[in-house]
């Protein structure tokens, strides 16, 4: 993973910036950057710090900002944190993610990875048109899906079950995947799949042993995007799945582990952390595939 | 090893027409230059010829077998591109036995083939690496390598040196050149720079517009061009062209070029009187005389390239370049006295571009 | 070194782009056409009929768009998505590019910023909503709590239960999490920006608004348009925010469409109806994204470039 990517294909020149950065003074720097850089700073992670602590915290703490600082953990305790994973059926929630996640991505990835080669270096008969489609697609929101996508759900016996969401997933994933991996696609240079053609390879062969190898940085953008985006998603799993065990993450901590009208906040947050962290660690790892992806797809 | 040949040979891009009717044949182990300027289907009908275009229209053969339907991997040939196409995830020996591993080939003959064509091309030493770590002129020759290792009925080069500065270009050229004496496979070199063209090739096909100007041996194109576009294509620096008009009068042939310039015509020219033609002359073929003889001729710029002296000129208000071996110093505003050599001068109807030939 | 000109079947196949096109867009194809492209007819579809759930409907034609041109939650739910997209779009733009334009400077720790700014986008939505969800709590507000302490306030606010205050949190919340791919994609866009245009225009004297108003802003507006193109669609489809802080009260004054047509179709029952709301949401859609394209365009064509 520590190659740099061969192709450099998303990304455009960039270039270094701050030439002319002597021209500012080092207070005036703090004051008109670092400082508006901190308080945006402050400000888009306090949430997860909040989240972080409250996780931590005994009731006592959670409840009561008086006898110590809200700010910190006093007394930690994994007394929120046990009860999550003993409890309730977190545990089958993660692992119900981790599945629908893996499977819907890996999918889509090679159906993607098809319709991309197909789209942007087969020059087929309306291939044009259908990646246009394609990026259409794209912009087609679950939120106007989910009601006729649930009337067939449950029509073909897949409701409540985990390949309600293997299934539908791949409605939002296709299309990002698609199009981010026909950039990179684009990239290649054609000369290079010609060279492989008068070397004696089959379409299938420079797919395999040309393309794909050259757009590696293109795959792991699309895949984890591809599993992040599947990880995160709500509306689907809130409206397919019933059943306590067969829920998502974010479906069940906000259905599951509200009882009544007390919310459990420690347990709440508790929730929220660990099903934030498989995505944060993953992102930790890959950050430059993330913003190529992200910038790669919102590029025409 | 294989003869090509190409008959009547047409292309299309929707409706416009790139290749319109080309007639090649290339004998076995030759090594022929298609050149011409940009956008005139060079590198197009080197395409058609490996397979990576569809003919449109006529005939193409390799080695006798009619290759139109066939797919590139079953034409054997191998191609060099101008940006040489190195797969840049393979170090250079994989990039050479792509090829051979495709085609299933056992290992120790790969080997073999591998570290021939590297010490022909001195590669030894870097078969470990990737192509971004070479130079310009490394991935040019490992490109040359993997056509090398195929060993295949023809070679095409696409531009192969377009890429490399001015002195490596130069290297290249004759190594390219020594490989063909070598290994004498049959080859079809793609380039728009006459001067490789003149170097390199046994044969030359000078096109334009789709449509071929002139076949045969560089200095036969050289000293008998075709037409006013070869004529000027080939050569460097390029044949002065002088517009005027004949004159045909008591068995006294000459030019007219008006402020009462005139040239004697070349013995071998046709034309009648009163024609419009163009006279053209090549810069290594002009005299500085003395006295009465020539014409006379203002100095616009005077550049020395060490070798050579150029001089720029107007000769009856026209533009005219001459090469002298001599070193001059003329100051711009002069008037000299120039003489082309009548022999060597080339007589082109002004309206056709034909050259006014026996 | 004989080559037989008969070549296999697959041979043919496999270099024939067409035949081999349509091998590779199958599976892709197959699935959008399944759950994308026959669910968006059938929603349109649905939206024409009485279906409930647990029982198929009739064609009524379009006797749900008029019950709901007269009912007045559904106009609220609109109003409610133009306004909150509208404010948080403004807020997300000018936000983001101002923090995009700090990142872009010779800053210390930059890809470690750049990374750790990435978060709100990254975690889970829904998560992250609760624990704004927690820190808007009536009792237990963290933020009460400090503005209390500091002496700006003198009551915890009831940042749910008042119809405005409601609304202004929810905005907040989709602010904060929508900052970060804006001024990431800005800042991808500034990055391409040549240096030298600056240090000419500092030769020429200009001052730094002048820098931004004649070289980054309309060198950036391609990338602007994309960006807010996608970030209103996103924000006008919102749905799991509002679900998760709000679910749409206090007595709907910040019920989205996405979160009425949930509420009608799901919990209620009405699944015709909540197809309804849902298609109203298209033609906006649309218009969104034909204007950004046009404004695109037209962009494009000022500036001479060809893509
Ligand atoms: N794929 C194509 N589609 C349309 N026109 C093309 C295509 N390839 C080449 N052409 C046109 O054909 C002409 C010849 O191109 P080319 O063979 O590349 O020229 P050369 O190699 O001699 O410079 C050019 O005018 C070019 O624009
Ligand atoms: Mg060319």
């Amino acid at each position: 993973m520590s190659k740099k990517p061969v192709v450099q294909s998303v990304e455009e020149k960039v270039y270094s910036e701050g030439g002319m950065d002597f021209l500012l003074t080092r207070q005036r720097k703090f004051v008109t950057v670092y400082l508006p850089l901190a308080v945006f700073t402050f400000i888009l992670l306090f949430p997860f710090y909040w989240m972080t602590i409250t996780t931590f915290k005994s009731n006592d703490d959670i409840y009561n900002y008086e006898k110590n600082s809200p700010f910190w953990v006093f007394n930690p305790t994994l007394h929120n944190i046990k009860k999550l994973l003993f409890e309730t059926s977190y545990p089958d929630w993660l692992w119900n993610t981790f599945l629908v996640s893996v499977v819907a991505t890996a999918i889509s990835l090679f159906a993607s990875v098809l319709a991309a080669y197909a789209i942007e270096r087969l020059r087929f008969k309306g291939s044009r048109w259908i990646g246009l489609s394609i990026y259409g697609a794209y912009l087609v929101p679950p939120s106007i899906l989910f009601i006729p996508l649930a009337t067939m759900v449950y029509k073909l016996g897949l409701f409540d079950s985990r390949w309600a969401l293997i299934l539908t997933y791949p409605t939002f994933l296709i299309p990002f995947c698609t199009w981010l991996l026909m950039g990179y696609f684009k990239s290649i240079p054609f000369e290079l799949e010609e060279c492989a053609l008068i070397d004696g390879a089959t379409r299938v062969q420079i797919l395999w042993k040309i393309v794909l190898p050259l757009a590696v940085p293109g795959l792991i953008s699309a895949g984890i995007f591809a599993f992040t985006l599947s990880w995160n998603e709500f509306i689907y799993a809130l409206t397919f799945i019933s059943s306590s065990e067969n829920k998502t993450v974010p479906v069940g901590v906000l259905t599951e582990l509200v009882d009544g009208d007390v919310y459990h906040w420690g347990s709440l947050m508790a929730g929220a952390l660990f099903g934030s962290l498989p995505v944060a660690l993953l992102y930790s790892f890959f950050v430059e595939y993330y913003v190529a992806g992200m910038t790669g797809a919102v590029k025409e | 090893m294989a003869s090509v040949s190409i008959e009547q040979a047409q292309k299309s891009f929707g409706r416009t027409q790139v290749i319109r009717g080309v007639s090649i044949s290339i004998d076995d182990g030759e090594f022929c230059v298609l050149v011409g300027p940009s956008g005139c289907g060079k590198s197009t009908l080197l395409r058609m010829i490996a397979g990576l275009e569809e003919i449109s229209g006529g005939q193409i053969r390799i080695g006798g077998d009619v290759v139109n339907d066939m797919p590139p991997k079953l034409r054997d040939i191998a191609m060099v591109f101008q940006n040489y196409a190195l797969y840049p995830h393979m170090t250079v020996r994989d990039n050479m036995a792509f090829s051979l591993e495709l085609a299933k080939r056992d290992r120790q003959f790969i080997e073999e083939r591998v570290s021939k064509a590297a010490d022909i091309l001195g590669l030894n030493d870097l078969l470990q690496r990737y192509p971004r770590q070479l130079s310009g002129g490394q991935r040019q020759r490992v490109a040359m390598g993997r056509a090398i290792v195929r060993d295949p009925r023809v070679f095409l080069f696409d531009e192969p040196l377009s890429n490399l500065d001015a002195n490596l270009r130069v290297q290249m050229r004759t190594e390219i050149k020594e490989l063909h004496q070598r290994l004498k496979t049959t080859s079809i070199y793609v380039t728009h720079d006459q001067i490789e063209a003149m170097t390199m090739a046994d044969k030359i096909v000078v096109m334009r517009d789709g449509v071929v100007e002139q076949i045969g041996a560089p200095l036969e194109i050289y000293d008998n061009p075709a037409n006013q576009f070869v004529a000027g294509f080939i050569g460097s620096p390029s044949m002065n062209f002088l517009p005027g008009i004949l004159r045909r009068q008591s068995g006294v042939a000459q030019v007219e070029f008006g402020e009462g310039v005139t040239l004697p015509v070349p013995r071998a020219a046709t034309g009648e009187d009163g024609q419009k033609v163009i006279y053209g002359t090549r810069p290594e073929h002009i005299d500085l005389v003395d006295g009465s003889d020539g014409v006379p001729a203002e100095v616009v710029v005077v550049e020395p390239t060490g070798a050579d002296t150029e001089v720029f000129s107007k000769i009856a208000g026209i533009e005219v370049t001459a090469v002298f071996q001599q070193r001059h110093e003329f100051k711009p505003g002069l008037v000299i006295r120039l003489r082309p050599d009548a022999n060597r001068a080339f007589l082109f109807d002004a309206a056709s571009g034909k050259r006014l030939l026996a | 070194m004989a080559k037989s000109s008969s070549q296999s079947l697959l041979d043919r196949f496999n270099n024939s782009a067409n035949a081999l096109g349509l091998v590779f867009m199958l599976p892709a194809a197959a699935i959008l056409l399944v759950f994308l492209t026959y669910p968006l007819g059938l929603g349109l579809w649905l939206g024409l009929t009485d279906t409930k759930i647990g029982r198929p409907g009739v064609f009524i034609g379009l006797e749900n768009y008029r019950s709901l041109f007269n009912d007045s939650v559904f106009w609220l739910s609109v109003f409610n998505t133009i306004g909150y997209t509208a404010v948080a779009s403004v807020f997300k733009f000018v936000l983001g590019l101002i923090l995009a334009l700090l990142l872009n400077q010779n800053i210390a720790l930059k890809s470690f910023m750049r990374a750790i700014i990435l978060l709100p986008w990254i975690v889970p939505t829904t998560l992250s909503a609760i624990a704004f969800w927690w820190m808007y709590d009536s009792q237990f507000s963290i933020i009460s709590w400090v503005l209390v302490k500091a002496g700006l306030i003198d009551h915890y606010i009831d940042f749910l239960g008042d119809r405005w205050n409601a609304r202004i949190s929810v905005v907040v919340a989709n602010i904060w999490r929508g900052i970060p791919f804006v001024a990431i994609s800005l800042l991808a866009g500034l990055q391409t920006i040549s240096p030298s245009l600056y240090e000419a225009a500092t030769i020429d004297g200009a001052t730094p608004w002048q820098r931004f108003r004649f070289i980054t802003y309309p060198l950036l507006t391609p990338i602007i348009a994309i960006v807010m193109t996608f970030s209103v669609l996103f924000t006008f489809t919102d749905f799991q925010l509002i679900y998760v802080i709000t679910r749409g009260g206090p007595v709907n004054a910040t019920h989205l469409m996405a979160t009425l047509s949930f509420q009608r179709a799901i919990p209620g029952g009405q699944l015709a109806e909540g197809a309804a709301i849902a298609m109203a949401m298209v033609p906006f859609l649309i218009a969104a994204i034909l204007i950004s394209f046009f404004g695109l365009q037209r962009r494009a064509w000022q500036q001479g470039s060809k893509d």
